[in-house]
């Protein structure tokens, strides 16, 4: 992108990341798990304005590498925009002229909100693994302290893929009388035993790296190779075999023939290397750990007895999506969702779009998600007798 | 399931189903369209609805209108509905575009109380004329596509459709004859000449008024 036509009309801009912290000792945070847990620092970012009626946020939910910068730039020099930019800006599907959007980073995470990286104000070193386990639940609550110190008496809406679409989930179930409409991308209720193999892999890349020392790795060597490895495991089931086609192909990089060694020198090969480098760069290894685990651990029809017991209560109007090549979060997953949600007499729509790219579509099918959540929102605005309000 | 064409949806059909339909019940719409019939089942009898329908550019327009949309292929079955658990579900101009009408109609059954089926009728004269003086593969208001792109594959008659009712025990509750005429048609024979389209009433439950 060229640096004068960066900040363009469809560019929110420049933003900036902002905290707020509460559960100060002795009002800590009660956990899922039965722990306790404070004081909590919640990094969020919001676009647009919050109305006077305050009839007009939104919130999206970020998956699990995610952050609270969903949108615009945090400086002038930025390389890249927040990661969901494409969808979230004036004009766009999530039109800050009209809508006051908010993302946070979920507890647990690693990008400013209290996770395991977080210095433990006790002890006066990283939580590391003496961090209590987090459930999508847990990282709800907090979020739900955001929108009330925010002023937010009720979501418009709220929006989340993958593990994002988790929390959306738990949302509807959680605060139904405060979430309006939900769009729930690329996500599952439960994730599939091929899904918990490949997060258990990562999890093994990391804590069998030799510089990982049960979690106590601050201030020392990091586990890079490890975490590098968990994502590009991760990166593999992102895409698809028709999208590693389109890619790469059999492509060689800087070859012109076969080498008959061990260097790297497909281009699906330094793709993924390079991946995995970058990864490192910006994420946390233990956070890792935690993050695929609270995935792992979610399950609504466990927790409620049932899928349809779990979504009884719900009163959001809802908005299933999925993606017809995403085989780590596939169609059928995404279909008991809405199966239950009927079952349920709610109000529930599902699209499944026709996608080449994999679980990665929901950020990248920016054309199509744009065009869905428009129509759906638009309607949100519109009253039984189709006046808009 | 071939798509359904835009310009295949007829209001007049409309107003009958409408006037059918009984005031707050609950609807399943396969093959739903855009949404129209289902937009103003709601409206004006305050139905509780549901649509299911193929193309995306169609659920798009449901979802803009803010209806209840499952983007699926009927001929796959209702995998995702209970048994009885709707009170009509309404076929409307689709079943003929169906590949497994057999299975389409034992689902519908299967999940809705009642189930409303219209369909162009094959029997009607301005399509015997075409085929028996011209020669040439029908094309009507009703039918309108070339052979080589027509989604229309499981042509029917109304007395076909009777036929079948009566082989597969199904219960017609109600049949309106849409044509020339529509008033005056009291014999079966007759309205298969002289109807457009068939639009039925059926269930397979004895417990049904």
């Amino acid at each position: 992108m060229n640096k004068n036509t960066r900040f363009d009309s469809g560019s929110i801009g420049l933003v900036h990341t902002k905290y707020f912290t509460f559960a100060n000792p002795p009002d800590e945070l009660e956990l899922e798990c039965g722990k306790k847990l404070g004081p909590i620092t919640v990094a969020y970012e919001t676009y647009g304005k919050l109305s006077e009626k305050k009839d007009n946020a939104i919130l999206i939910l970020h998956a699990l590498s995610g952050d609270a910068h969903a949108a615009g730039y945090h400086t002038a020099n930025d390389k890249q925009p927040g990661w969901w930019d494409n969808m979230i800006g004036p004009g766009k599907a999530f039109d800050t002229d009209k809508y006051f959007i908010i993302c946070s980073n979920f507890l647990g995470g690693c990008k400013g909100t209290t996770g395991s990286i977080t210095v433990d104000k006790n002890t006066g070193r990283n939580y590391g693994l003496s961090f209590p386990m987090i459930t999508i639940a847990d990282m709800v609550k907090v979020q739900k302290k955001l929108m009330d110190y925010l002023g937010v008496q009720s979501l418009l809406s709220l929006a989340g893929g993958s593990m994002g679409g988790m929390q959306g989930l738990e949302w509807i179930i959680e605060y139904p009388d405060f979430v309006k409409s939900a769009m729930i991308i690329a996500s599952t209720s439960r994730l599939s035993p091929q899904a918990i193999a490949f997060n258990e892999v990562g999890r093994n890349a990391i804590t069998t790296d030799p510089n990982w020392h049960n979690g106590d790795y601050y201030g020392k060597s990091i586990p890079r190779h490890g975490l590098a490895i968990a994502r590009m495991i991760g990166h593999i089931t992102y895409l698809s075999d028709i999208s590693m086609h389109a890619k790469f192909g059999r492509r060689l990089r800087e070859r012109e023939a076969y080498g008959y060694d061990f260097s790297s020198e497909f281009e699906v090969e330094t793709y993924l290397h390079h991946q995995g480098d970058k990864f490192v760069e910006r994420f946390d290894a233990n956070t890792y750990l935690y993050l695929t685990k609270t995935m792992d651990y979610f399950d609504l029809a466990s927790k409620f007895g049932s899928l349809n017991s779990a979504f009884e209560n719900v009163t959001s109007k809802v908005l299933v999506m999925s993606f017809t090549s995403d085989w780590l979060f596939p169609p059928y997953q995404s279909k008991e969702i809405v199966k239950s949600l009927m079952n349920n007499d709610k109000d529930v729509s599902y699209v499944e779009i026709t996608s080449s790219y994999g679980h990665d579509a929901f950020l990248l099918e920016a054309e199509h998600l744009t065009k869905i959540v428009t129509n759906f929102l638009d309607n949100l605005k519109v009253d039984k007798n189709g006046k808009k309000n | 399931m071939a798509r359904k064409i835009e310009s295949l949806v007829f209001h007049a059909d409309y107003e009958k189903i409408i006037s059918i339909v009984e005031q707050d019940s609950k609807v399943l719409d396969l093959g739903c369209g855009t949404g129209e019939l289902l937009f103003r089942l709601i409206r004006n009898k305050n139905v509780k609805g549901r649509g299911v329908e193929i193309d995306q550019a169609n659920i798009l327009k449901c979802i803009g209108k803010g209806l209840s949309v499952f983007q699926g292929n009927i001929d796959e079955g209702l995998k995702e509905y209970q048994d009885k658990s709707y009170d009509y579900v309404i076929l409307n101009q689709t079943l003929q575009v169906t590949h497994k009408p057999q299975f389409v109609l034992k689902e519908m059954l299967r999940v809705g109380r009642k189930a409303i089926v219209s369909f162009p009728n094959f029997a009607y004269w301005k399509i015997r004329a075409q085929l028996f003086f011209h020669g040439t593969m029908p094309k009507t208001e009703t039918l309108p596509f070339e052979w080589y792109e027509t989604p229309n594959i499981k042509l029917v008659t109304i007395k076909d459709f009777r036929k079948f009712c009566k082989d597969n025990k199904i219960k017609i509750l109600q049949e309106i004859f849409i044509g020339d005429n529509e008033k005056t048609l009291r014999s079966v024979c007759l309205a298969n000449i002289l109807s457009s389209e068939g639009l039925f009433v059926i269930t397979d439950s004895c417990a049904t008024d």
